[in-house]
This record gives structure tokens, C-alpha cells and sequence, in this order.
């Protein structure tokens, strides 16, 4: 495995020729996801005989202990092969990091824990039997509004729970214009379609998990520790994930409990979550309680910023870092943001798409609408007097490696028809319909991982990539087999991707919209490991080399990949390690979302009417595939505006609506046509492939847009997400 | 639910009820009301009662035995191991599990697979394979009508079908003059609104559904 370091900007590179990557190529595994042939966890057959089925009992308390649990029935009943509970679950891991024991005692943590797992010869015998397992619990006062539980949040010890800069109390004390607003945000659940899902099968002591996730050498690395053994026992398989959104960034009950059943059941097992099981047992993005401050002089200027965030969790577990984005969105001297963490005992929070901006945003960015107002500014106007071309906490020493929010704003502005939007809200009707238009700028900070893949050059000149980089729908394989095609002159067709096996080469995997720029680059690391190879091999010494046609030319000659190939291929490592390029430099993408909504004067029933967004995030790699993301990612924001929310029963501690029916996301009748463009950039501080992160800019700032459009069609402001009709309707004259 | 297939019914005793409470979705959601023949359970090894149906799956007979609790949907996947149609919910929530059932679109995890004795089911795999993909799913494709891929096979089924109901002038919730059923974008969006597509390719899903639409007419 060859290092290639990251360390000074990239220069000019194969990839710069833009012949296939930047093209909007149709997805390589197209055809076989819309013809039912993509296998996803639960559909692999192949050396999986005489498979049994598993069930997962969840607690019925959210807090307390059991006092008896009787599996008689349920061990009784026809087709069962066992029941396991605390009583006779194997010692496993701790519980801490990302270790996901499972049946550890009697103590119950939250609400629908695995409390027992039946297994049997068929699903339907395996969920009648889960029935029959009889619990007496004796639970205990939880914790479970956050309201309340502020009161008792402490600092976190996290690595950067606050910052400051200057003098926040008396920047903004003395500033003329002063906002102070506390917005919330409820807990979201992820929903991606496909549920938590694993096959286990045990050889000796050898496990295969057919599993759902995105980060594959996590799921290694935890499955091992959680069941104590070594990681070279353990292959993980995740070719194709039904969803993600943060979901599956780590591994679940369903792998555990399917490893744990198939080793006692002496069978492979098959578990997966029912979907009522998933909001409550899973994870699922924490509420927030956000306070806002902004101070600024008469035009507007902030000279004072303060962002303050409570969040609950499990004890032990992480903050939902609301404040992040506002420590580089806007300029200003005075600045300060903190966290807070109330442990709680809802179910376990963790990252949902854009965690901490995702939210974030839908605070700060409807608090910037209410300072425009209060200073009578056009809200983009505010947004662009206030642009920042480098870090504000660090200072000019730290520049963003690129920052287009001004341009995204204007070009937003001009293609939107922002100049039509009447300033004044309540005043525009269409029939029954009070119609407005909001805005938000869009940032999410750009993260990379180190990522490695195989590049192989097979007899007959096609090419190889394996790694263990996943597709979440994101294109991983599309823009995988784009780089590879760019830098060995090859056309798509000559390129297969093979991803989600542990077996091969540890890559970034997906998440935190690392996923894309950094595999994309761990292509390339190989790509050039591969290029050396074949020049080596073809005599070309360290001539300049040109890859076209399925040919390597130099020095005036050429010769066919086929021809070097030989009978056994060539094969290269490479992996891509960046450097500190991320410290010396500010990075993120940036965006404008712009929206259009009508909100019905009677009911208080809102609908998107235009949704527009702008985004600069490098290079775009697929313009198709990248604009779908975001596609995706301005829904999830619409439903967060609109629709989500995890209802917490704060008498029994647990999320009520907990399934399809119940938390609404959007379906195809609350979405538009909704419209996209992308500005030219390149970032070489980013990689070599000088692309960013795209997957979660989509939902950054986007609910805030369509909740400042319902301000200025209605008058209403509402300050506690999502805006629901019934909070609309109170105050609608 | 309807038994649009005129298929043979079966009875239900009332201990088979306290046996399965499953058994009672089937008895209360409808094709059990016409009794006219004694229940054909038998005892398995596992004394658990099984049925014969018959399913043409893709044009394919095959006779199963099967425990009634199974749904249609895993009668598909876990029988014959046709696995495109997805389990997102198991609770007709989200629709990835629709199939084409005697020309209409369900979901699949909602009925029994005992209920559909000689029905035809259509599958994702039944409308076309990657060297032979059918119109519609080719236009998924070109238009990127989905991203994860999961809630495909039924997006796609569910499309198919719902063309069909427009042609033969079936009106939905947004239909203005019952009389004249038109296609638009309007209709399609609500008469997809079953299929929930998280990832929220809706709009390219709109424009591939488009293309089929304007290639037929």
C-alpha cells in the first residue's frame, strides 16, 4: 500500500482534463438497482444455507431494571430454537466508544433496547414467539424533556464545546442593534428506507456480516470489540445500503444480536429491525434549545455573535453541535458559541445528515432574517455585508481555501427573482393562498478522511477497483469508476467497481460528506501508484505519459494497457493521507437556498411552491449525481421546516410517532420540480481530485429559508421547528 | 381489499384465530367473507398449519406450501427468493414492497400470500433485468430517479401500474373533473405519495415517469 500525502495545494493533474469526470454520467449500478438485481443485506443467498430468523424483544420501560423475565412460552412455541436474554447472553465488550453491547443485565437504558432475541425457523414463527416473552420491570424516574432537563446541563468534555473571541457581553451590550431569540429544534429520525439489517454466519470462529452500513472499518473495529474477538475474524460485506443519513455510521443491535443468535443457534441468522423498532432502538438526531445574539451597528454589520446550545443524551454520549457553523458563517469581532449536555434517557442520539449545521442553521439562519428585518435590510443584502473570506475566530492567518457564499447569494437572487419579493410580509395573496418568499445561505464544513483502494489492470485492458468505500446512494460507485477512467484513459465501460467488502482496501467510507472527495482521491492515489507501474512496465522510465484509448503514449510511442496487462494483470495500492492543509485553511462549502411557499390562509397548511439552490463545493465530480444529493438533501430540510419531529411521551420516555405512518417525511405530492446549479470552483486544499463535500449542503439552511418564506407570507414567526399548521393557524389573522 | 382475481377463498376456525393473531389482519381486511369451503390448514412438523397456493410469479406457476402468517411479500422473497421487492416497514407505509397483482399495484407486505391463490404477480424482476431493462426502468435511469435504490423496485412497479390507472380514467384526490382524468404532473405526484423515497429523488422520479408517459402517447 503506497501513501500519497496531501500536504501543499494540488497542482495540475489528469483529472484537471475533465474528460469524464465532471460529465453528468448515467450511475454504473443503475441498471441493476431499477431491475431489483443490487443486493442489499438481507438479500444475499449465495452460502447462506439453512438460515434461521431473529426477533428483537424491546424493553417496554424507558428506565429502570427487569425483575423477571419468563421465555418459557416463547421457548415452547413452534419453530423456536432459543431465546436469549441478560440471563444467558454471552460477556461482550463495554459499553463505551461506539461498542454496541447487547443484553448486558437487567438495568434498562432507554425505551425498545434489546431485552431479548428469539430465534426460529421462519420470520413469521421468530415475531409470533417475541410475543411471548413475559417481562415484570420496576421502572424508574427518568429524564426525558429537555426543557428541563437545561437546567442541569453541564459542559461537555468534548473537544471544543465553546470558543471565544474578543469580548462577547460587551461587544454586544454596547452594540446599537441587538437581537437575542431561542429557537428549538426537535429530535428528527433518520427514516432512510432500508432498515437496520444483518445476515451473520459463523465458520469456526470466522464471521461474515451481510450488513447495511457506511463505514466499514468502524463496523470491523466494533463488531470485534463488542464481541471480543480478533478483527481478522470478522468480514463485513456492505456492497449496497438502503439509506443512511448517519443511521448506519455505526453498528446496531442487528449485528450484534445476529452474530450473537447465529453462533448460539449453530445457523446463519437473518435480523433485522422492524421499522416501529427503529426510531426507539436505533438512533435519531438530539433536540436543541438554541439562543441567538447578534449585535450590529446601524448598517447592519454584526459586531457581536453569540450562539448557545443545550442538547440531551445517554451518559457518555455527544452534543449535537448546533454552534459549529456559526463559528465561521459571519464576520464580527465579538464572539463567543457554547454547548451544553443534559444526559437524559431517551433513546441514544447521534449524527443525522449535516449534524450540528443541519440544525444550526434552521436557528441562525432565521435569526439573520429577523435582524434584517429589525435593521430594515434585504435579508441578502445583510448576508453579503456581513461575508468573511477567512476564519473569524482565527483570524486573516486562517483563509477558507475557497468561499463563494456572496456569489451563491446573488446568483441565487437574480435566477430566484428575489427583487420581486415584497419586504413587508403578509401582503401578497393568490386566492386563498398568503404566498412569501425566504432565504439562507448554506455552509457545511468540509471534512476529508485518509482513503485507500486497488486498482488492478486485468488481461484485456480493463480495470479493477476494490475498495472498501460504500455507496448510500450517494454515486460512490459512478464518480469511483469516473476518476479511474480519467486517469487510465479509459472509457466507463472498461472500468467495475467493486465496494463495501472489508477484504479490501480501508477507505473513508461515508459520511460527514467526506465520503465523495476523499474515496474519489483514494482512487486516484492508486490510479498514480498504477500509472508508475505501467510506465515502469512499458520502459517509459519518468517520461511525461499521456493515457488515451486504452493506451499509455510517451516519448513518441505507444503502447495498449492490454498488451502490459499480460496474463496476470497489474495490480496497485494506493492510499491517499491528507495533511494539515485542513488546519492551515478553513474549509466548507457554501451555498443559497431560495424559496417560494404558500401558506393557506385558513387552515395555516403550507405548501413549496420554488425551491431554488446554489451551491459552490469544488469540483463537482457527477453534476447528475450531485445534484440529486441535493435534491435530497433541501426535501430532508423541507420536512425538518415542515413536518419532523420525534414526539416524545415525556411521561413514559420514548418517541411516539415511531414509524412511517406517524413521523412524516415528504412524499412526492409536498415536492416540486425544485431547481439546483452549481458554481464553478476548484479547491486544491481540498484533494487532488479540488472537490468538497456536497451530500449534506443540500439540507444546510434550506428549512430556515422555508421558514422565513412562511414569515413573510404570514406575519407569523414561529420559532420552535417544525412549523406545523396548528402553530401557524393560532396567529393567522 | 377487494379479491379482484375471484380466487378461491378459504375459512378460518376460531381456534386457528387464537393460534395466529396474524390470521385475523387477513379475516378483518376483507377476502375471507365469502365462506364456501372447509379451511384446507394443515398440521407441519412444527404443528404450525400451512396452506397450498399457487402464485404466478412473473408469468411462472409455483406451488408453495406455506405458513398463512406469510405475507405476499415474503412469499417472494423468502420463498422464491425474488428479492428486488424491499421490506421498508412491513406496514404499508412506504411502499418499496409493491407489486403488480392481476394488473393492479399493493403492497405486498400487507396481504397474505394465501389470499392470492392463482393470482399473477409482477415483480420488479418481472418487468425487466439489466441487459433487457422496460422502458420505465430505463428512464429511472437516465433521469436518476433514485439514489440508494431501495425504494426502487417499488417506485418503479408502483409507476407502471399508476400509468395504467390514468389510461383507464380512474380519478384520485386531485382529479378536477372526475369525468376527464388526465395525466399531469399533479396527478402523478399524488398518486405516488405511497411510495416514499427518503433519499427524495422525487423530482427526477416525475421526470422519468414523464418521459414514459409522453413515449406512449
Amino acid at each position: 500500500m503506497t501513501d500519497y500525502h496531501f500536504d501543499t495545494p494540488a497542482g495540475p493533474n489528469p483529472i484537471d482534463q475533465q474528460k469524464i469526470i465532471g460529465h453528468p454520467h448515467d450511475r454504473i449500478d443503475g441498471p441493476r438497482k431499477v431491475s431489483g438485481q443490487a443486493p442489499y443485506a438481507q438479500d444475499y443467498r449465495d452460502g447462506i444455507s439453512n438460515i434461521a430468523y431473529g426477533f428483537i424483544v424491546g424493553a417496554g420501560i424507558a428506565t429502570g431494571r427487569i425483575d423477571r423475565i419468563d421465555t418459557r412460552e416463547a421457548e415452547a412455541a413452534p419453530g423456536v430454537l432459543l431465546v436469549m436474554t441478560h440471563l444467558n447472553a454471552p460477556k461482550q465488550g463495554p459499553h463505551q466508544h461506539d461498542l454496541a453491547p447487547q443484553l448486558t443485565g437487567p438495568e434498562i437504558h432507554f425505551y425498545d433496547e434489546a431485552v431479548a432475541l428469539v430465534i426460529a425457523d421462519t420470520f413469521e414463527q421468530a415475531r409470533d414467539a417475541a410475543k411471548l416473552v413475559r417481562i415484570s420491570y420496576t421502572p424508574k424516574k427518568g429524564r426525558f424533556d429537555l426543557a428541563q432537563e437545561r437546567l442541569n446541563a453541564v459542559k461537555p468534555d468534548e473537544d471544543e464545546p465553546d470558543t471565544s473571541t474578543g469580548d462577547f457581553a460587551q461587544g454586544f451590550a454596547a452594540a446599537p442593534v441587538q437581537l437575542d431569540v431561542t429557537y428549538t429544534t426537535p429530535d428528527q429520525s433518520h427514516m432512510m428506507m432500508e432498515p437496520h439489517a444483518t445476515i451473520a454466519k459463523w465458520e469456526g470462529d470466522r464471521l461474515t456480516l451481510w450488513t447495511s452500513n457506511q463505514m466499514v472499518h468502524w463496523a470491523i473495529r466494533d463488531v470485534a470489540g463488542t464481541l471480543m474477538i480478533p478483527e481478522e475474524n470478522v468480514r463485513v460485506l456492505s456492497a449496497f445500503v438502503g439509506g443512511g443519513f448517519g443511521a448506519k455510521l455505526w453498528i446496531q443491535s442487528d449485528a450484534v444480536l445476529a452474530a450473537l443468535g447465529a453462533r448460539a443457534a449453530g445457523r446463519p441468522v437473518k435480523l433485522a429491525l422492524a421499522r416501529p423498532q427503529i426510531m426507539n432502538n436505533a438512533t435519531h438526531r438530539p433536540a436543541t434549545i438554541q439562543r441567538i445574539r447578534i449585535g450590529t451597528d446601524p448598517q447592519g454589520r454584526i459586531l457581536a455573535i453569540g450562539h448557545e446550545v443545550w442538547s440531551g443524551n445517554q451518559p457518555g454520549r455527544k452534543i449535537e453541535n448546533a454552534a459549529q457553523q456559526t463559528r465561521l458563517l459571519y464576520a464580527g469581532k465579538d464572539r463567543m458559541t457554547s454547548h451544553r449536555l443534559a444526559v437524559m434517557d431517551l433513546p441514544v442520539g447521534n449524527s443525522m445528515r449535516a449534524p450540528g449545521e443541519a440544525v444550526g442553521l434552521l436557528a441562525l439562519e432565521a435569526a439573520m432574517d429577523e435582524l434584517a428585518e429589525k435593521l430594515n435590510m434585504d435579508p441578502v443584502e445583510l448576508r453579503i455585508i456581513n461575508d468573511v473570506q477567512f476564519d473569524p475566530e482565527k483570524g486573516p492567518s486562517r483563509p477558507f481555501s475557497t468561499r463563494k457564499l456572496v456569489e451563491c447569494l446573488r446568483h441565487g437572487a437574480r435566477e430566484f427573482g428575489w427583487s420581486k419579493r415584497n419586504p413587508k410580509p403578509g401582503q401578497v395573496r393568490d386566492g386563498n393562498w398568503l404566498v412569501g418568499m425566504g432565504v439562507g445561505s448554506a455552509i457545511r464544513n468540509n471534512l476529508s478522511k485518509n482513503s485507500g483502494a486497488r486498482v488492478t489492470l486485468r488481461p484485456h485492458g480493463s480495470v479493477l477497483i476494490e475498495t472498501q468505500m460504500t455507496d448510500i446512494g450517494t454515486g460512490s460507485y459512478t464518480i469511483l469508476a469516473q476518476t479511474a477512467a480519467e486517469m487510465l484513459g479509459l472509457p466507463m465501460d472498461r472500468v467495475e467497481v467493486r465496494l463495501g467488502d472489508s477484504r479490501f482496501p480501508e477507505s473513508a467510507g461515508s459520511g460527514g460528506s467526506w465520503g465523495a472527495n476523499s474515496s474519489t482521491a483514494g482512487v486516484f492515489a492508486a490510479c498514480e501508484q498504477l500509472r508508475q507501474q505501467i510506465a515502469q512496465k512499458a520502459g517509459f522510465g519518468g517520461a511525461e505519459l499521456t493515457f488515451r484509448g486504452g493506451q499509455v503514449h510517451a516519448q513518441g510511442r505507444s503502447v495498449s494497457l492490454a498488451s502490459l496487462a499480460g496474463k496476470n494483470g497489474i495490480a496497485a495500492d494506493g492510499t491517499i493521507v491528507f495533511g494539515d492543509l485542513e488546519k492551515r485553511y478553513a474549509q466548507a462549502s457554501f451555498g443559497a437556498h431560495f424559496c417560494e411557499v404558500g401558506v393557506d390562509r385558513y387552515t395555516g397548511e403550507t405548501r413549496i411552491r420554488r425551491l431554488l439552490s446554489v451551491a459552490a463545493a469544488g469540483r463537482i465530480l457527477n453534476p447528475k449525481t450531485a445534484r440529486n444529493q441535493c435534491l435530497g438533501g433541501m426535501t430532508m430540510g423541507v420536512g425538518a421546516a415542515l413536518m419532523e419531529e420525534c414526539v416524545v411521551d415525556t411521561r413514559f420516555g420514548y418517541f411516539v410517532n415511531h414509524d412511517l405512518a406517524e413521523y412524516h417525511v415528504p412524499v412526492h405530492a409536498d415536492i416540486p420540480d425544485l431547481e439546483v446549479i452549481f458554481l464553478e470552483e476548484l479547491d486544491d486544499k481540498s484533494s487532488p481530485m479540488k472537490a468538497k463535500g456536497v451530500g449534506e449542503l443540500g439540507i444546510c439552511g434550506v428549512g430556515a429559508a422555508v421558514a422565513n418564506a412562511i414569515y413573510n407570507a404570514t406575519g407569523v414567526r414561529v420559532r420552535d421547528y417544525p412549523l406545523t399548521m396548528d402553530k401557524l393557524l393560532e396567529r393567522l389573522a | 381489499m377487494s379479491n379482484p382475481s375471484g380466487t378461491k377463498p378459504f375459512t378460518i376456525t376460531r381456534r386457528d384465530l387464537v393460534v395466529s393473531g396474524a390470521v385475523t389482519v387477513a379475516v378483518g381486511s376483507g377476502s375471507a367473507h365469502a365462506q364456501t369451503s372447509e379451511p384446507k390448514a394443515k398440521v407441519s412438523r412444527a404443528s404450525q398449519p400451512t396452506m397450498p397456493v399457487e402464485l404466478i410469479a412473473n408469468g411462472t406457476p409455483h406451488r408453495l406450501t406455506l405458513d398463512p402468517r406469510v405475507t405476499l411479500l415474503d412469499a417472494m422473497r423468502e420463498h422464491l427468493n425474488l428479492t428486488g421487492s424491499k421490506k421498508g416497514c412491513d406496514h404499508g407505509q412506504c411502499g418499496a414492497c409493491t407489486m403488480i397483482v392481476n394488473g393492479r399495484r399493493i403492497n405486498s407486505c400487507l396481504t397474505l400470500a394465501v389470499m392470492h391463490d392463482g393470482d399473477k404477480v409482477t415483480t420488479i424482476e418481472g418487468l425487466g433485468s439489466p441487459e433487457d431493462l422496460h422502458p420505465m426502468q430505463a428512464a429511472f435511469v437516465k433521469h436518476d430517479g433514485f439514489q440508494c435504490g431501495f425504494c426502487t423496485p417499488g417506485q418503479i412497479c408502483s409507476s407502471v401500474a399508476m400509468l395504467g390507472e390514468i389510461r383507464d380514467g380512474i380519478p384520485s384526490h386531485v382529479t378536477r373533473d372526475l369525468m376527464a382524468v388526465n395525466y399531469s404532473d399533479e396527478e402523478v405526484r399524488e398518486r405516488m405519495s405511497g411510495n416514499i423515497c427518503r433519499c427524495a429523488a422525487y423530482p427526477n422520479i416525475i421526470a422519468a415517469i414523464r418521459e414514459v408517459h409522453e413515449g406512449n402517447t
